[in-house]
């Protein structure tokens, strides 16, 4: 029986990818995803899992050697954050159209400058292009389901997209919640063995990573962008089959009280919990607000979200992460799009908030919704606004 | 020579892993390097290729002359990704996931990939000690990209971006010592070899593979394009720069040094740099300095070969 237990979720991390019975883990350190790291080390150390794990000398050679691995037929893990997910990025394009399944724990931190280890999506920004499944985790539950998970999702045969399971830095890694951790039996009924078929092999020889002049480039960024398109049906597929086995469903878009909502707040990430305590409050005064949370950032769900939102004459968008003299924070923009053809399409107001670890309080959240139907009714100067900022 | 069709046979394998009607140019001396390389290497081998010339002629999507298991991520990062498949291709043994039986991992690039852009990647990989065989094809320049310095690059010569004019010689530092930096990892093996002697290349290739941990071959590998030299001289001129000590043979087996190639007396540099229009603007003092540093450098070698 999968029982549950006082633990950190950084742990839940390290208990899913031993679940997973990885093959390799490469890794360099960095906060706040040390922890995951240093469990799986242990694990290695004292036998429990058996894999290799290489102790690289940079995350460039981490996200590198993972492309080694899993081109040779092995489940293969990393985790990372930051910087580190900064540093990776020339290599995270390789696994996204060379179709190599892996696995990847993002513990959402600031960029630098100036230097922060505290958490923000201005990582998981930076590497919204790079061709990957990107998942958010909003709780230790989530980290722990969307991990087993992501492997399966990551090597379905309709899928082979390397995929990343996000994490807000310290708010989520270093919390000790109350997480179901699951029975090897479970797993193994859920998570078949990984098959790869290209796999670098002297039996049956194969050239991966070959170059393609324009007369072929274009035709191959198209089938990899139509594949990543089509994963979702897969995603919810798999997702749902968990939900029936061991109860816990998870879907692209999660919502809270949406359904007659005519003021939706959209959120990302751990801080959703947070912000559900302010729709609470409010719904009490009779106000007719609701949380919807965008779980599969990428493929993006644009019919999920529409659909979930159907009711909203409002929605106030909280991005973590700045786009610097853009339009709006990168989350805002996203949902301005999924609603610019709707006829009647919703006010969508952007507001930025939390960077660099800072807390947002169920009263700022509040705040941020008063805020946002002013806007709505009267309008703004500026196209998104930084709340919770001393001026 | 006229018994050559009697005797190769016996010494060197007629398969071919890296097979003709790749887009190499004529006289191209790192390919040569490559045929032989696998020659040696046979079929038990997987190629990680960096970013470069010998990527770039070989692996025009559909085509491929890879006839083992090959795979080109990026620049700077194939002695990284060789550990990854290294590392996999031995847990999976022991879990029983995948065939029994050696397999040569060896991660192969130029200079720049090398000596400069991947420099840790390599260094890293040689430190935690896995099992695979890296090759640098030195040819002394980021040829690829149209003749660009890099820290292989000898003093003196000129590239497009170490141009000789009135403030410069051309190439201002001289050739990063690699193979002594890889020695300086404590790693089983680490030898130069050069086409012009391919058994001795072919042997240093078996060894190398052959060696239990990281081993590093540094060749050789003459680029007409390049060096601005005759397509056809490019093995006479690997051949000139050992004969001349530009680019001396040796190996070192578990830190012992041993110098392949020696002669009683080295040919004059001028020998090799004059058939190269990359020396072409070297006075001749730069000529008589650039002579004594190299001879300076063979001399160390002996000494240390002789410990």
């Amino acid at each position: 029986m999968a029982k549950k237990v006082g633990t950190e979720v950084s742990f839940a991390v390290a208990d899913a990818v031993k679940l997973a019975d990885v093959d390799v883990i490469a890794a360099y350190p960095i906060t706040p995803q040390t922890h995951i790291v240093e469990k799986l080390s242990e694990y290695v150390a004292d036998g429990e899992l058996d894999a290799e794990y290489i102790c690289v000398e940079s995350e460039h050679s981490a996200m590198s050697a993972c492309c080694g691995s899993s081109a040779t037929g092995a489940r293969t893990f990393t985790a990372t954050a930051g910087q580190g997910l900064e540093l990776m990025h020339e290599v995270l394009t390789i696994p996204a159209s060379s179709r190599l399944p892996m696995v990847a724990a993002i513990c959402n931190r600031a960029l630098s400058g100036p230097l922060s280890v505290w958490g923000d999506h201005s990582d998981l920004m930076g590497v919204r292009d790079t061709g990957w499944i990107q998942i958010i985790a909003e709780n230790g539950q989530d980290v722990h389901d969307l991990t087993i998970a992501a492997f399966k999702i990551s090597e379905h045969k309709d899928v082979m997209f390397p995929v990343m399971v996000h994490m807000d830095g310290f708010h989520l890694t270093h919390v000790i919640e109350p997480i179901v951790i699951m029975d090897q039996e479970d797993v193994d009924k859920f998570l078949p063995p990984f098959e790869y078929n290209n796999k670098l092999d002297p039996a049956s020889p194969v050239s991966q990573g070959t170059y393609a002049p324009p007369h072929i480039y274009p035709e191959i960024k198209k089938a990899q962008d139509v594949a990543l398109v089509n994963s979702k049906e897969t995603i919810k597929a798999i997702w749902k089959e968990y939900g029936d086995l061991f109860g816990r469903y998870y879907n692209p878009i999660e919502t809270y009280k949406t359904d007659d909502a005519e003021t939706i707040l959209v959120t990302m990430g751990s801080f959703s919990e947070t912000a559900s305590l302010a729709i609470d409050k409010l719904r009490e005064q009779g106000k007719k607000v609701g949380l919807l949370r965008v779980r599969l950032w990428r493929p993006f769900p644009f019919a999920e979200l529409r659909d979930a939102a159907k009711s909203a004459k409002t929605m106030i968008v909280l991005d973590r992460a700045l786009s610097f003299g853009g339009p709006a924070g990168p989350l805002c923009s996203e949902i301005r799009s999924a609603f610019y053809q709707e006829k009647n399409r919703p006010q969508i107001i952007s507001f930025i908030s939390g960077l660099g670890g800072r807390d947002i309080d169920p009263e700022d959240f509040e705040a941020m919704i008063a805020r946002g139907e002013d806007i709505a009714k009267n309008g703004s100067d500026s196209e998104y606004e930084i709340l919770g900022v001393r001026e | 020579m006229e018994k050559y069709g009697l005797y190769t046979p016996r010494v060197a394998p007629q398969k071919e892993y890296f097979a003709a009607g790749h887009r190499a140019c004529v006289g191209c001396g790192e390919m040569l390097a490559v045929r032989l390389v696998c020659k040696a290497l046979g079929k038990e081998t997987i190629v990680i290729n960096s970013t470069g010339c010998i990527e770039i002629v070989s692996s025009l999507f559909p085509d491929t002359s890879w006839e083992v298991p090959w795979m080109h991520t990026l620049f700077e990062n194939s002695a990284a990704v060789a550990s990854g498949v290294e590392s996999a291709i031995k847990v999976m043994q022991r879990k029983g996931k995948y065939a029994d039986g050696k397999v040569n991992v060896v991660a192969m690039g130029g200079d720049g990939a090398t000596l400069d852009i991947g420099m840790q990647a390599l260094s890293g990989a040689m430190e935690r000690g896995h099992d695979f065989v890296y090759v640098c094809y030195d040819n002394e320049a980021y040829m690829n990209t149209g003749i660009q310095r890099s820290s292989a690059t000898p003093y003196g010569a000129m590239t497009t971006t170490s141009p000789p004019g009135k403030k410069s010689i051309g190439q201002q530092t001289w050739k990063k010592d690699m193979p002594a930096i890889a020695v300086a990892h404590n790693i089983p093996y680490v030898a130069t070899a050069s086409p012009a002697y391919p058994f001795d290349l072919m042997e240093k290739v078996k060894k190398a593979a052959a060696t239990k941990g990281p081993a590093y071959l540094q060749i050789f590998s003459p680029c007409p394009t390049g060096w601005r030299s005759a397509g056809e001289i490019s093995v006479k001129l690997a051949r000139l720069a050992v004969e001349t000590g530009a680019f001396p043979l040796y190996e070192v087996e578990n830190g012992k040094y041993n110098l392949t190639m020696d002669f009683e007396k080295l040919r004059p540099i001028t020998d090799y740099m004059k058939p190269q229009g990359r020396y072409r603007h070297l006075t001749e003092s730069d000529i008589v300095l650039i002579e004594k540093k190299l001879h300076e450098q063979v001399q160390e070698l002996r000494d240390k070969s002789s410990r």
